[in-house]
């Protein structure tokens, strides 16, 4: 069974439609990435899956999306525990103003969970699992802002962990980090496929064709070709597809 | 009359232009005649006052009620009144304030509807304050039967006040990286989580420094407490909310329009002490500010 199923999925910004007839499903705790030029829709694509587009007003969304084969665009869904289940990373690191410890306890706290030990307990396994412990276990009460890109990003991923989801969205997580914390990066999301499933929106094919096992090349809303990493990068189907990836691609217009 | 605006204008022009070619920064001409133009008139304002009011800055001064003898005359129940005044505006606009913020920036959907109550606000804000006095007396006064109370007062004086503490609040949330917000909904936080514990902590300093001066505007307002009551001769401490009640600006206004001249030494007295207290919430009210900012940037 499928862990996220996307089906005939068409979302527009006012009047604009910008993902025409998506179809996509990806299995449980695989990494699926989404590639294709700047402004095809990957991004939104990535949050049609836990509904943070629904913030922009005048979105709007027809189709289905099913994840753990419930659909969550019917109106009984409970939208904020959906995006729970559904964690995001984002392009720019963004922890809170707060202290590393705060960032990563506040998905506890807006849970209702106060026991200090146990967050306390918490705070120390998502560092970890992160490989960020090491490096901030005697700062854990300075700002989180005072980390280098690299350790931001990651601390965002161990706020996401906090809360127990078991999909991660990434929209193009590495994008402003150096090529080390890339690296590091890329190695953590390895380990975190064992536990979690994991669309990643990239800009970088070589990141797609080693972290992903899938992939999806989107073109100007449109969804063409989506198929094994392996298959996708050396026999691609489609003739854009084939373009795009060896750089001959023309935008047109 | 508009040839010698004109003339003027041209003298001005052709000075500036002149100084323009002499140190090749014109502007800076006008800019600093107008500031020492602005300057030289507080100070003057400041230094007459001071002059004439110092001398009566004593013991019996703050300690002393109203009387008909100048010398013997004192601010004690003008200045608690105040101070109740100051606290009870506080008080009351800035839970009122900051909900009416939170729920315009964060809440209000229909972008027709904002923009009405947004109008509206701004409106408000331009009221003059005689009119809040007679809204104050036809509703609290007589209306609520709160009678002419500090009570009456403070809540008149916070209607007035209101519109500020709206738009600082509104202006301090929207300084609140949008990042932080998304952020937030994205681990699954409600609007309310998001609002309580990121938005409005680094939003605080802003709203606290907008309901300061907020205060400072009501504690130096005299006309519309002038029009729900404020009396002359309080010849007891204010006790309760709900005493009869002078402040300082009442207080000056009928020392000031007393015809014997020694009344002024008291009037510019009690100047200086409303000065020395709208300063110290003003100062307050940077400092807050500066704070604020070195922690939205760090």
């Amino acid at each position: 069974m499928f862990k996220i199923e996307v089906r005939d999925v068409h979302f527009w910004y006012g009047n604009s439609e910008v993902l025409h007839r998506i179809d996509l499903s990806m299995a449980p705790k695989t990494v699926t990435a989404l590639i294709g030029p700047s402004g095809c829709g990957k991004s939104t694509l990535l949050r049609v899956l836990n509904r943070m587009n629904e913030l922009i007003p005048g979105s709007r969304l027809s189709g289905e999306v099913f994840i753990d084969g419930r659909s969550i665009y019917t109106p009984d869904v409970d939208v904020y525990e959906l995006r729970k289940r559904v964690g995001m990373v984002f392009q720019k690191p963004n922890p809170f103003p707060k202290s590393i410890y705060e960032n990563v306890a506040f998905g506890l706290r807006i849970k209702g969970i106060n026991h200090r030990s146990f967050i306390d307990e918490k705070v120390e396994r998502t560092l970890r699992q992160v490989f960020l412990w090491e490096e901030v276990k005697d700062k854990l009460h300075k700002p989180a802002l005072a980390l280098s890109g690299g350790q931001q990003q990651r601390l965002c991923i161990a706020r996401a962990l906090a809360v127990e989801p078991s999909i991660l969205l990434m929209d193009e997580p590495a994008s402003s980090l150096d090529p080390i914390s890339t690296a590091k990066l890329e190695e953590l999301i390895y380990e975190l496929k064992q536990t979690y499933t994991i669309v990643l929106v990239t800009h970088n094919m070589q990141q797609a064709s080693r972290t992903s096992d899938r992939t999806a090349f989107l073109y100007k809303g449109n969804l063409i070709e989506y198929a094994d990493t392996a298959t996708f990068f050396t026999n691609p189907s489609s003739q854009s597809t084939q373009d795009y990836i060896t750089g001959r691609f023309r935008t047109e217009g | 009359m508009n040839r010698v605006f004109l003339r003027l204008f041209k003298a001005i022009d052709a000075a500036g232009d002149w100084y323009d070619r002499q140190r090749g920064d014109g502007f800076a001409l006008y800019g600093l005649v107008f500031t020492l133009f602005v300057v030289a008139i507080v100070l003057g304002l400041f230094t007459y006052v001071s002059i004439a009011g110092f001398p009566r800055l004593g013991t019996r001064f703050f300690t002393g009620f109203a009387s008909r003898i100048p010398e013997q005359a004192g601010i004690l129940p003008a200045f608690l009144g105040t101070l109740w005044v100051m606290a009870l505006v506080f008080l009351i606009s800035f839970p009122l304030g900051v909900a009416a913020g939170i729920h315009l920036e964060r809440y209000v959907s229909q972008r027709r509807l904002a923009r009405l109550l947004e109008v509206n606000i701004t409106n408000l804000a331009g009221i003059p304050s005689i009119v809040y006095g007679l809204l104050g007396l036809q509703f609290f006064v007589r209306g609520l039967a709160l009678g002419e109370s500090i009570l009456a007062a403070s809540l008149t004086l916070s209607m007035m006040v209101l519109p500020l503490v709206i738009v600082a609040t509104r202006e301090a949330l929207r300084m609140v990286p949008g990042s932080v917000t998304e952020a937030a909904y994205a681990l699954g936080a409600t609007k309310w989580q998001t609002i309580w514990y990121h938005a409005l902590p680094l939003a605080f300093p802003g709203i606290i420094s907008g309901v300061l001066l907020a205060v400072t505007r009501a504690i130096g307002e005299a006309a519309p407490l002038l029009v729900i009551g404020a009396v002359a001769f309080v010849p007891f401490v204010p006790a309760s909310v709900f005493d009869y009640f002078t402040v300082l600006p009442v207080q000056i206004f009928f020392w000031a329009t007393k015809p014997q001249s020694s009344f002024l030494i008291n009037a510019s007295a009690a100047i200086l002490v409303l000065l020395a207290l709208t300063l110290l919430l003003n100062l307050l009210a940077v400092r807050i500010r500066e704070r604020w900012h070195k922690r939205i940037e760090s």
